[in-house]
């Protein structure tokens, strides 16, 4: 369980981190999404103590992260899995975390094959490591005090799709059995796939955040029927707004109520869906806006 | 937009982990252990300890090879071995500190051991400890030197350097490194840190001897500020009572100062 409560970085007139309150829960997967230049890797060096925030605090499994007796085997983090001894080897790098933690010698190797790097990669010196090499290994670290909470900070920056779905279901499995993840991304597609709950950070600012069911349910249904009109106006009787595009009826509730109501209305649907062409990408875009770069590319029938 | 704070409805996690016990706390002692192999475990790491060790061999042999052998002591090994040691020692004080920023581990390092100031007080102490050591085995290697050279030219070896000197030369040294050490804190940089170290050593004693040379104020009191001239005292002298103090004050100025704003700064930086 990670608990952040009114946090605030400023750095001189910038405010990086502008009264972040969010919750990370044990049992879920929880997605810090936001484009560059957010706020959440200065979030996330502020929760494992690395930065002192201007005011509000974090707690970690009920304490500030500083106050843990030995906090590696509390909390998994990885902030920068590049932030290593380029000279040292994979094993070396690991070795002496255990040793740091505490841990039993043959904890390393158990790690090096939880994250599938072979003996041979262990011994190679990490400037030679491609970047899913080293986020596997980031990973190895974050994994290797059997902690309960993992923080990690875009940990599927360099994975291939393989590497991605692979840590998915990893994280799923630590979650499945209790633990907390925290992760973040400037991805939609990368947290979208992996989270649980979302939170949505623009300029310092949280501007969304809840399960991702409630997030994607606000992006509505697609439905088609043979002729479209009808069933929009069916939906309106039900009470549901809609507008027509396309032939396809966008309407502002769940897929289970959208396809209740035209069975009750005796309307044979065509196509049901979530209305996924806008999606969580519409509203990451959408909220994200105002801190974009790029505000002034207007994204247009945006395919997800 | 507004500052809403969102969290997300707490749902029930599917299985409660079992309570856990909270973990002993990180004795000082493993993490001593820890920074000392980091000092070692990488090849530039490892090398520059070898160095000492290589560059105390090479030095005593070209002092066989090239000196008039009749007039060698102990103490001509002594000097031969030493001046690569004040170079190398205060480099690793300096790297000691700087590694952990410039190949970015402190990352990892202070979120292993948030507690900053025993991470850095175990560096402290293995560099201290390391520039002891290696102290003792030049002092093995020139030792060596002087047998070899005693059985060569059928003199009996000279042993000119007592206990007292080897201290204070040790002393010395162990300084230098102090001071690498510091500037390790202040600058978090390998490069500036060690021409840091340099521009103390090698450039600040010229300016003062020119300040002193045309000021007769810095000539009659420099003592009392320039830490290289009192430093250099120990090497070969007896030092009377007020020399001994003005050790002690420029060593506050010029190590002990830097030292505590260097560990402050430390103390409060972000780490990225």
């Amino acid at each position: 369980m990670i608990t952040i409560d009114s946090l605030t970085k400023r750095y001189g007139a910038f405010t990086a981190v502008d009264e972040v309150s969010f919750t990370a829960q044990p049992g879920r997967v929880t997605g810090f999404l936001g484009p560059n230049g957010a706020g959440k890797s200065t979030t996330m060096r502020v929760m494992v103590g690395l930065t002192e925030p201007t005011s509000g605090h974090v707690h970690v499994l009920g304490r500030p992260f500083a106050a843990l007796p030995n906090p590696g085997r509390e909390v998994g983090v990885l902030l920068d899995a590049s932030a290593q001894h380029a000279g040292r080897t994979g094993r070396e790098i690991l070795t002496i975390a255990a040793r740091t933690m505490g841990l039993p010698k043959g904890r390393v190797a158990d790690m090096l094959q939880r994250v599938s790097l072979t003996e041979e990669e262990s011994g190679r010196r990490v400037r030679n490591y491609s970047l899913g090499m080293r986020q596997r290994l980031g990973i190895a670290t974050a994994l290797l005090g059997d902690p309960e909470v993992l923080i990690l900070d875009e940990p599927a920056n360099g994975l291939d799709p393989a590497g991605i779905r692979w840590m998915r279901d990893l994280l799923r499995e630590f979650a499945d059995q209790g633990g907390t993840v925290l992760l973040s991304s400037h991805l939609l597609h990368e947290i979208e796939v992996i989270a649980d709950d979302i939170i949505v950070i623009g300029n310092g600012r949280i501007v969304a955040g809840g399960t991702k069911q409630e997030l994607l349910a606000s992006t509505g249904t697609l439905a088609r029927a043979a002729d479209a009109a009808t069933l929009a106006r069916a939906l309106e009787v039900a009470g549901i707004v809609t507008s027509v595009a396309d032939g396809a009826v966008f309407a502002d509730a769940d897929l289970p109520t959208v396809g209740r109501t035209a069975f009750a209305a005796g309307i044979a649907l065509t196509e049901l869906r979530t209305a996924d062409g806008a999606g969580l990408e519409e509203m990451f875009l959408e909220l994200t806006a105002e801190s974009q770069r790029d505000a002034h590319v207007h994204t247009e029938g945006t395919a997800a | 937009m507004s500052t809403a704070t969102i969290t997300p409805a707490p749902v029930a996690p599917a299985t409660q982990r079992p309570a856990r016990a909270i973990p002993a706390p990180i004795p000082f002692t493993r993490i001593l252990g820890v920074e000392l192999r980091k000092m070692f475990d990488t090849r530039s790491g490892f090398w520059l300890m070898a160095s000492i060790v290589i560059t105390s061999a090479v030095a005593t042999v070209l002092t066989v090879l090239l000196s008039d052998r009749e007039d060698l002591t102990f103490d001509s090994f002594a000097a031969a071995v030493g001046s690569p040691m004040s170079i190398i020692l205060p480099i690793v004080g300096v790297l000691a500190v700087t590694s952990e920023w410039s190949q970015r581990t402190a990352l990892t390092t202070f979120t292993l051991v948030p507690s900053r100031g025993r991470v850095i007080g175990a560096k402290l102490v293995n560099t201290l400890a390391i520039g002891a050591v290696s102290m003792v085995i030049a002092l093995g290697v020139g030792a060596l030197g002087n047998l070899v050279t005693s059985a060569i030219t059928g003199n009996a070896a000279v042993w000119d350097i007592p206990v007292w000197q080897f201290s204070q030369i040790v002393l010395a040294n162990e300084m230098g490194m102090l001071f690498g050490f510091a500037l390790g804190l202040l600058f978090r940089s390998s490069p500036a840190g060690i021409v840091g170290y340099f521009v103390w050593a090698l450039v600040l004693p010229g300016i003062s001897e020119a300040l002193a040379s045309a000021q007769q104020w810095w000539l009659d009191n420099n003592a009392w500020f320039d830490v290289n001239g009192t430093r250099f005292l120990l090497f070969d002298s007896t030092l009377t009572g007020q020399e001994w103090t003005q050790l002690g004050v420029t060593a506050v100025i010029w190590i002990l100062l830097p030292l505590l704003v260097g560990l402050r700064l430390v103390m409060r930086s972000e780490v990225k």
